[in-house]
């Protein structure tokens, strides 16, 4: 459905005379089916909400491209003809609806742009379907403007756009992490529901519990790069970069306590002496390392299952 | 030991006041942490931020505070300039966004300590010790706050704060804005100050539950302004007794959670309206068990040695 294939983003900062370039994407390849939903994590800085705007065409790559059903999305020149088949959605929901619109005007926006072809009536029956799918009772928020409404409730609207645009794919950056634990099942439930009538979906999150909850497939990135992916059943069940297994280690379980012992901080002194160009990039932290740790491949391991490292 | 009894804090609106934090009771041990949850809007903030500055629009209603026996002046914003940051100390959700980008990371600790007359040579050879704790270099004091990552900015917060050895750490949401790794990393650093008596009580403020069950010795749930249930962590996650717990408890995906083993249920509603709240308890809108009884409001009761519930279903009393 939706393909990026050796997607890069370089960014350049400073002026003349010191110029930086920061490597932010590098090189990543993954490949979202039908029905599909592919978790992108990885911690801050590594690169994730960049190759959401790049699927989005917010941002432009420095090199590689991006398939959607083997069509590159730069070549599609009709940007509405584009976002009637990708839609993203955001973090924060207070910023993504106009706020002098009430929730059914904003709706029918929808189908003066995208779907000018059904009757008003029908339309009606059908935003009443998508909301019901996505868990929002028809009268308590199609009357409403945008802060009369709780983030979750509009996040579960956007997600209800998604439906009635019937998207081929959805972008979704962190969508969860201002919502409370009581409404965010709600929205991964939506998301769900989406997955149901075909559309991929990319879920953006740095949450691997929320990750493992709703995802078919996991890629996990480290400044940029891939380091595993595949399955996300297999991924769980069997971490073979220690990046992952650090993560994994990591999650705040209900059942289980941290292991006090294992604790990873970024060590400032060692990633300087340590970084050189052409290593591996997590060598400062990775308690396997040594200097002979060269830039590494993904590589397949087992089924659906890819790793970066040289140690495997 | 800190007191908290009957405390009542209110927000002026133009529209009446929200009662924020409504006749709210609980201890904090000495050389324990406390983790208070709760969603959004529950009040928990505004506990924290009241025990240091109430800053208009909050105001004091009634209620008291005592720190080691001694009364708190929370309602006197000079008075409470004795205890502040040298008996209690707070960490302000997004503290470290707050750290002045202008000056070097050791000029912004020399002011802090300046202004509680506290000279910047007798405290170094501590904040250098304190720094190795928490992994940092005491090469960050002459650098720029933003040349640092967001987990070292929060670990240096914790040591900010805490340079002058208070009785009480108030950390709020202090690990939300981290990655999985740091936030591992931060929390375990907090416990490691108090077990190294540092500091002797904290109070750590987070929505996220289970970060507390991994640091916590007790567990404060609050809903729409009041504490609805408090007690040993293992007993609240394990065996939680307030309906809002335990829906709050079940609606958390722990990692090894598929949808397609298990759904998830969310909390239908809203929380109520806080300067109108409902008559009784305030949770019997969205609760599966309310009756009639309800109406009346369930006081914080014992129900087990050291577990507090609020709510008229559960038994025990």
């Amino acid at each position: 459905m939706i393909r990026v294939e050796n997607l890069t983003k370089v960014f350049t900062s400073g002026g003349i005379f010191s110029k930086n370039t920061i490597v932010a994407v590098d090189g990543v390849d993954f490949e979202i089916k039908k029905s599909e939903i592919l978790a992108l994590v990885g911690e801050s800085g590594s690169g994730k909400s960049t190759i959401g705007k790049m699927m989005l065409k917010l941002l432009k790559p420095s090199g590689g491209q991006i398939l959607l059903n083997d069509k590159d999305i730069y070549k599609i020149k009709n940007n509405k003809e584009f976002y009637s088949k990708v839609q993203g959605i955001f973090q924060d929901p207070y910023s993504s609806f106009n706020p002098i619109f009430k929730v059914d005007r904003i709706f029918k926006l929808i189908k003066q742009s995208f779907k000018k072809e059904v009757s008003s009536s029908e339309w009606e029956g059908r935003v009443e379907e998508v909301l019901k799918k996505v868990g929002l009772n028809v009268g308590d928020v199609l009357n409403k403007y945008i802060h009369q409404l709780s983030g979750g409730q509009l996040q579960r609207l956007l997600i209800a756009r998604a439906l009635l645009m019937d998207v081929d794919v959805l972008i979704a950056d962190e969508i969860t992490s201002m919502l409370d634990a009581s409404t965010r099942v709600d929205v991964l439930e939506a998301l769900l529901s989406l997955k149901e009538i075909g559309a991929s979906i990319l879920f953006i999150t740095h949450d691997l519990s929320q990750a493992y909850y709703i995802s078919d497939k996991i890629v996990v990135l480290y400044k940029g790069s891939v380091v595993e992916s595949g399955s996300i059943e297999k991924v769980f069940s069997n971490p073979m970069h220690p990046y992952t297994r650090m993560l994994l280690d990591s999650i705040p379980q209900l059942d289980r306590k941290w292991e006090e012992d294992r604790i990873s901080v970024e060590d400032f002194d060692k990633s300087r002496a340590a970084w050189k160009e052409g290593l591996c990039k997590y060598i400062d932290r990775c308690p396997l390392a040594d200097l002979n740790c060269v830039r590494p491949k993904l590589k397949l391991v087992e089924e659906d299952h890819y790793v970066a490292c040289v140690k495997m | 030991m800190v007191e908290i009894k009957g405390l009542k804090i209110y927000y002026k609106t133009l529209r009446g006041d929200a009662k924020a934090l409504d006749d709210v009771t609980f201890t904090i041990n000495d050389r324990e942490i406390l983790g208070i949850a709760g969603e959004s809007g529950c009040g928990k903030s505004t506990l924290g931020n009241s025990l240091i500055l109430l800053k208009p629009p909050m105001k004091y209603v009634s209620g008291e505070v005592r720190l080691n026996g001694e009364r708190l002046p929370i309602d006197n914003t000079v008075e409470m300039r004795k205890y502040r940051y040298k008996k209690i100390s707070l960490i302000p959700q997004y503290a470290m966004d707050a750290l002045n980008p202008t000056r070097k990371i050791g000029g912004i600790i020399k002011d802090l300590v300046g202004q509680h007359r506290v000279k910047y040579e007798e405290i170094e050879g501590r904040l250098h010790e304190r720094l190795r704790m928490v992994k940092l270099s005491k090469d960050i004091l002459n650098m720029y706050p933003f040349e640092l990552s967001g987990g070292m900015k929060q670990r240096l917060v914790l040591v900010i704060s805490t340079l002058l050895n208070p009785d009480l750490l108030i950390a709020d949401e202090v690990t939300s804005a981290l990655d999985v790794s740091s936030q591992k990393a931060v929390s375990l650093m907090f416990k490691e100050f108090r077990d190294e008596k540092i500091v002797n009580s904290i109070v750590f403020i987070t929505h996220d539950i289970a970060v507390l069950y991994q640091i916590a010795d007790r567990i404060a749930i609050m809903y729409a302004g009041k504490v609805v249930e408090i007690g040993p962590t293992e007993e609240i996650m394990k065996n939680p007794l307030h309906p809002y717990t335990k829906a709050l408890i079940k609606s958390l995906p722990n990692a090894g959670i598929r949808h397609t083993h298990q759904k998830l249920e969310g909390i239908p509603g809203h929380p109520p309206n806080l300067i109108n709240p409902p008559e009784g308890c305030r949770f019997k809108d969205r609760c599966p068990f309310a009756s009639d009884e309800c109406l009346n409001e369930p006081p914080l009761v014992e129900v087990e040695p050291g577990r507090y519930v609020a709510c008229w279903k559960v038994k025990g009393r």
